[in-house]
Parts: C-alpha cells; structure tokens; sequence
C-alpha cells in the first residue's frame, strides 16, 4: 500500500484522507465478517441446538445430561461468554493493526 | 439470636453500606450524573450491569418459573433469552452508542434521525417499557420486606423508597454503580452458598452446575430420577416438556434476546466506560457475571422441585403424614407460598399433576429459592442473607430503571427538546428532580399496582424489542433509514405488541376486556403474548424499511454521524 502511495504523487493530506478511507473500508468489512461468524455460532448454539434440534440431541446423554437439554440450560450461557470474549479480542487486534486504537483514558 | 433479629442485622448492614457509598459518590455534574464521569473500569461495569440486569425476578422467581411453571426445559427460553442479548448487545450494539459518546438512548434516536419526534417517540417507548419493569421491582422490595422482616407491605416498600431515593439523587449514575457493585457481591454471595448446599446434600458435588448432572446417593442420575418421579405423578418428563410449541419457544426467546439488548437502562450502562473497546470487554464480564446466577438457577430449580417431591414422598406410595410435616414446611405455608388440603381425608399429602386429587393446592415459584436454605438446614444468617440478596436484586434493577427513565426526562425531554439554553447547573438540579419524581411515581404504582404487575417483567422485554431495538439497530447499520421510517416503523412495533397483548390479555389488562380470550387456540401461530415481541420487532424492520425507502434520504450531516460512530476514533 505504500508503493501505490509513493508512486502517485498526491498531496499530503490526500494521501491521509484516502489512507483513512480505506482502513475504514477493511475495518467494516472485518468487523462485519466476524459479526456474520460469530452470530451463525450464537444462533446454532441457542435457537439450534437448544432449541430446534434439542430432539435428536436428547438422544446423546453426556454424564447425567441429555444434550439437548443441556445446551439450552447450561451450554449454550457458557458458548455465550467465548463469542463475546472472541469478539472483543479480535477487534482489539484489528484495531491495533489498522491504527483505530484509542488511547487509554 | 433469633432468626428475624439475624435478618435485621444483615439486610441493615447491607443498607448501611449502600449509604455509606452514596454519600462517598456524589454527582458534581451532568456527565456524572448521566454516565458517571465515563470513567468506570470495565471489569466494574460489568458487575454493575449484572445487578442492574438481574432483578427481583431473577433472584426469587425465575428458579420456581424454570422447575415448576414451565417444568423443566420449557423455562430454558429465560436462560437463553436473558443470556443471549448481550451477544447482540456486544457486537451490535453497545460499542457504537459509546463512541457516539452522548448521555441518553433517546438522545441516540433523535440526533439519527434527525427528528425531535424521533426523540419523543423514543422516550415514550422507554417511559412504557421501564414503567411496566418498574413496577415488579417495588412490588419485590415490598414483598421481600413483608415475607422476612415480618413488616407490612407499605413499611417494606417506604424503606426501599427512602434507600433509592438517597444514592439515586444524590449520586445519578455515579452512585448507582458503586451501589451495584455492592448490591452484585450481596446478590450473588446470597444466591451461591445456598446452592452449593443443596447440591452437596444431593450429588456429593459442590459445584451446582456439574451437580445437575451427577449421580444421588442411589446411584441414578439426578435429572432420570427427577424425570421418572414427575412421570409417575403424572406430569410431563422434566428434561423435555415443551413450552407451547418450538416455534413458541423459538419466539419467546428471541423476544427476550432482543429485548435485552434493546431496554434503555442496559445499554446506558454502556455508556459509563471509558472506550469502544472497554464497552466491549464489559460486556463480556457482564455475562460472566450473571451467567453466575443463570447457570445456577436450573440446578436450584431442580434440585429444589426433587427435595420438595422426596420430602413428600420419601418413597414410591409412602406420603408424608399431615402431621409429621417440618417446621419450614409450616413456616412457609403461613406465608401463604405452600398451601395443603387433605382432600381424601387419609391424612397423608399426596402430590399429583391432577388437580382433583392433588393435596399440595399451593405450590408458589417463589419457595424454590426462599425455602431453599431451610430445606437444606442452613444456618440463620444464610437465611438473612437471602433476604438481603433479594432486596439487593430489587433495589439495584429499580435504581438502574428509574435513571433510565429520569434522565430521559431532564436530558431529552426538558434540555434537548423543550429548553435548549438551560445551564449545566440547572440541568444537574432538573436531572435530580426528575428522579426523585420517578422514585415517588414508581412507589406511588408499587402501593397501588395496577391490576396487571404480575408478569409484566417479560412484557417490557418484548415492547423493548418491538421498539427501540430496531431504531438503533438500523440507526448504526443504515446509512438510509430515514426519520419517518423510524418513527412510524417504532409507533408500528409497540402498536402491534400492546395490541396483541392487550387482545388477549384485556385493554390495559383489565380483566373482562380481552376481546379474543386466553386461550392458546387464539393464538397467533400459537405464540404466546409475552413471546409476541419478536413479530412486533419483525413490523417494525418491515415498516421501517418500507418507509425509507418511500422518503427523501437523511442529510449528508447523517451519513457521517454513521460514519463516525462506526470506528472507535475519530478521524484525524
């Protein structure tokens, strides 16, 4: 990205804006990307598995528990906690990467 | 000691601390007042969330709502519900309202879509969905009052009034979450120990989560055992007795989910860290906090539905003699929440799903989780600290409720719409004023609860998700939604709820005035009201949508206020 810059001389603040531009672009697209994968995730653990499917997966006892039953009253809260927590660090690192961190307050 | 001096010593040490923090956490200015300086570290918040979040209901009832009412997996669609919306809330929501940095949900509203009616609309939404969740926090207070410190109800609600009322006005949000912070430790300390008792006495396991799923001293499992003994008093199998239908189920959660994430008092919570990226993490520790509690809660659930069937039918075809049943069983029965009736006169109880015969006419929600450190012979103070566990929960959800609703008064209401000029200083004493007003109003409906504030609380949720959770979900995610879109797809969305709920429930729940009846047969797709949020929420997306598309775009001015809150700095 830096090559292309260099080697199309424009003015120093067009180089920052269309910089900016397109961080922003690869920022929203990251973002909604993880969104997209994250979201399926949430969606098969609660309304799936929980939900929808919890007749087959009652099939399958895990210790004491049916599985279905199990992920809509216990599996499913813990899955919860991992995407946020995923989320929250994957954004961080693009944030980091594409030079949208904010200072410490 | 005796067990109510031990219950006034801990719930007044618990209010003692609660002073003791409002008068340490004073609000100087607006800015602490709404959104506590932007100052809370992230950790922090995401306790004060779970107390703010958690309420009366989750404390006392949703335990008895999971193992009784809805007999196991049906009562999943509240852990699922009220878990799932801070997913939505983290990636959807939140971080992009903080970085849009201002005070109030309305405010949001009415700076995208650039309409002072937008923000009209947007706090008569939040006035109807806070009220209605109000409203069943008082009555807790109240109630918690009355069934452990043996005062009346009035006596207990005043006394929480006058608690709210000194760190709510004195300390606006800045004294509400040191308070939750506090109320959070008493609430989950109170709900905890209790459980992890219940589940040695069962399973030999102290962890409650792993003890649902572990062996009875017998040897079979906790949850086959609990199946075979409800099919056998003729209820339905405990890990699979559905709530209505799938597609109910499926409604009834999603409705809660989007609630959540949509009901004002959450999100401004959001607002109290200092960037995106803490708005972020505090969302994750939010739900590492309640998950505490809504992990607890089905094991309590069904441990507490066994204990009680084992303490009255300690063996297939052996009932407990009227005369032989323990000193809690008494206790509790004067309180109105366990009710027998030897109906065959053979002086036993005899526990069934049919209603001719069954003996225990009176079962409430509530006793899974008040009886609970009785049942598992604990000592006092663990029973008073229940009581101050509850009380916490009520007090800490109300305080959150009434700044949602005060600052949507004094901020958008008087500052943003009717007196734009007002001074900061005036604005702090308007802000005050508005919640002492908002507690008064909400001790006012507490005293004289209209005849609809039992079971409001999963109403609200589904008029939240019918109403403001698309404004601001298409308000960050559109650049085109425009201001009639939004006003009239948000009037569509809570029009369409409390019409159904009403249809079914009566005009203003009045009984007499439902014009199509209760009854499941009535039933849209057999969804039931309090699930109906999700289809009032689908109008509004189609509504919204319809509109926008019909009206002349948002100006340029807009389109980068999307911009801007979309990414965590501001361009340089």
């Amino acid at each position: 990205m830096m090559m292309r810059f260099s080697l199309t001389p424009l003015p120093g603040d067009c180089i920052m804006e269309s910089n900016d531009v397109t961080a922003r672009q690869i920022y929203w697209r990251e973002n909604r990307r993880w969104m997209l994968i994250l979201g399926t995730i949430w969606f098969v653990v609660s309304l799936g598995c929980g939900i929808v499917w919890v007749e087959p997966l009652n099939q399958i006892q895990v210790g004491g528990f049916k599985l279905g039953f199990w992920f809509a009253q216990q599996g499913a809260i813990y899955t919860f906690i991992v995407l946020i927590f995923v989320y929250a660090r994957v954004m961080a690192r693009l944030e980091k990467r594409l030079g949208f961190e904010e200072p410490e307050a | 000691m005796s067990l109510t001096e031990t219950t006034y010593l801990v719930v007044g040490a618990s209010f003692a601390l609660y002073i003791f923090i409002a008068i340490r956490s004073r609000a100087g200015s607006t800015q602490e007042f709404y959104v506590a300086g932007k100052g809370i570290h992230p950790v922090a918040n995401g306790m004060a969330t779970a107390a703010d979040w958690m309420s009366a209901a989750s404390f006392i009832s949703m335990a008895g709502l999971i193992g009784l009412s809805y007999n196991g997996y049906g009562g999943s669609v509240f852990l699922m519900g009220w878990t799932g919306g801070y997913v939505i809330l983290a990636m959807l929501i939140a971080p992009y309202l903080r970085k849009y940095g201002k005070f109030t949900v309305p405010e949001f509203i009415g700076d995208r879509y650039y309409s002072d009616t937008a923000r009209v609309v947007a706090v008569i939404c939040l006035i109807i969905c806070s009220v209605t969740y109000v409203i069943g926090q008082m009555k807790g207070i109240g109630v918690a009052f009355s069934r452990f410190l043996e005062t009346d109800y009035e006596t207990g609600l005043f006394s929480g009034m006058v608690i709210v009322f000194f760190y709510a006005v004195l300390g606006g949000m800045k004294g509400i979450t040191y308070t939750q912070i506090a109320q959070f430790c008493v609430l989950i300390f109170a709900y905890t120990v209790p459980a992890i008792f219940i589940s040695l006495q069962l399973t030999g396991q102290p962890v409650p989560q792993i003890g649902l799923g572990s062996t009875l001293a017998d040897g079979t499992y906790l949850l086959e055992k609990l199946d075979r003994t409800l099919l056998d008093l003729g209820f339905q199998e405990y890990t699979t007795s559905v709530r209505g239908s799938t597609l109910n189920m499926a409604a009834f959660t999603a409705s809660l989910m989007i609630g959540t994430a949509g009901l004002p008092h959450v999100i401004i919570r959001f607002f109290t860290v200092p960037t995106v990226r803490a708005a972020r993490t505090s969302a994750g520790w939010a739900l590492v906090f309640i998950a505490i509690l809504y992990t607890t809660a089905p094991a309590v659930a069904a441990m507490a539905r066994l204990n009680i069937i084992q303490t009255l039918e300690p063996q297939p075809g052996q009932h407990l003699a009227v005369e032989e049943r323990p000193a809690w069983f008494k206790n509790w029965e004067q309180t109105g929440l366990l009710g027998i009736e030897d109906k065959n006169g053979d002086g036993l109880i005899q526990y069934s799903a049919d209603p001719d015969t069954n003996e225990l006419v009176t079962l409430d929600n509530d006793i899974l989780v008040l009886a609970n450190p009785e049942i598992a012979k604990l000592p006092n103070w663990v029973i008073a600290l229940v009581a101050a566990g509850g009380l916490a929960a009520a007090l800490s959800t109300a305080a959150g409720l009434l700044l949602a609703i005060s600052s949507a008064i004094s901020h958008d209401l008087l500052k943003r719409t009717l007196m734009p000029d007002i001074s900061e200083r005036k604005e702090l004493m308007a802000s005050r004023l508005a919640m002492a007003g908002a507690v008064l109003g909400a001790g006012y409906l507490g005293l004289t609860p209209p005849g609809f504030a039992a079971g409001t609380v999963a109403l609200a949720f589904g008029l939240a998700a019918a109403s403001l959770f698309p404004a601001l979900l298409l308000g960050i995610f559109s650049k085109r939604v425009t201001r009639e879109g939004a006003v009239l797809g948000m009037l569509a969305g809570i029009g369409v709820t409390l019409a159904y709920v009403f249809q079914h429930k009566g005009i203003m729940f009045i009984p007499g005035t439902s014009f199509l009846g209760d009854l499941p047969p009535n039933w849209f797709l057999s969804i039931e009201p309090n699930a109906f949020g999700v289809v009032g929420a689908i109008v509004n997306f189609g509504v919204t949508l319809t509109v926008s598309r019909l009206t002349a775009p948002p100006p340029e001015s807009v389109k980068q206020l999307v911009e801007d809150i979309r990414v965590p700095v501001s361009s340089s």
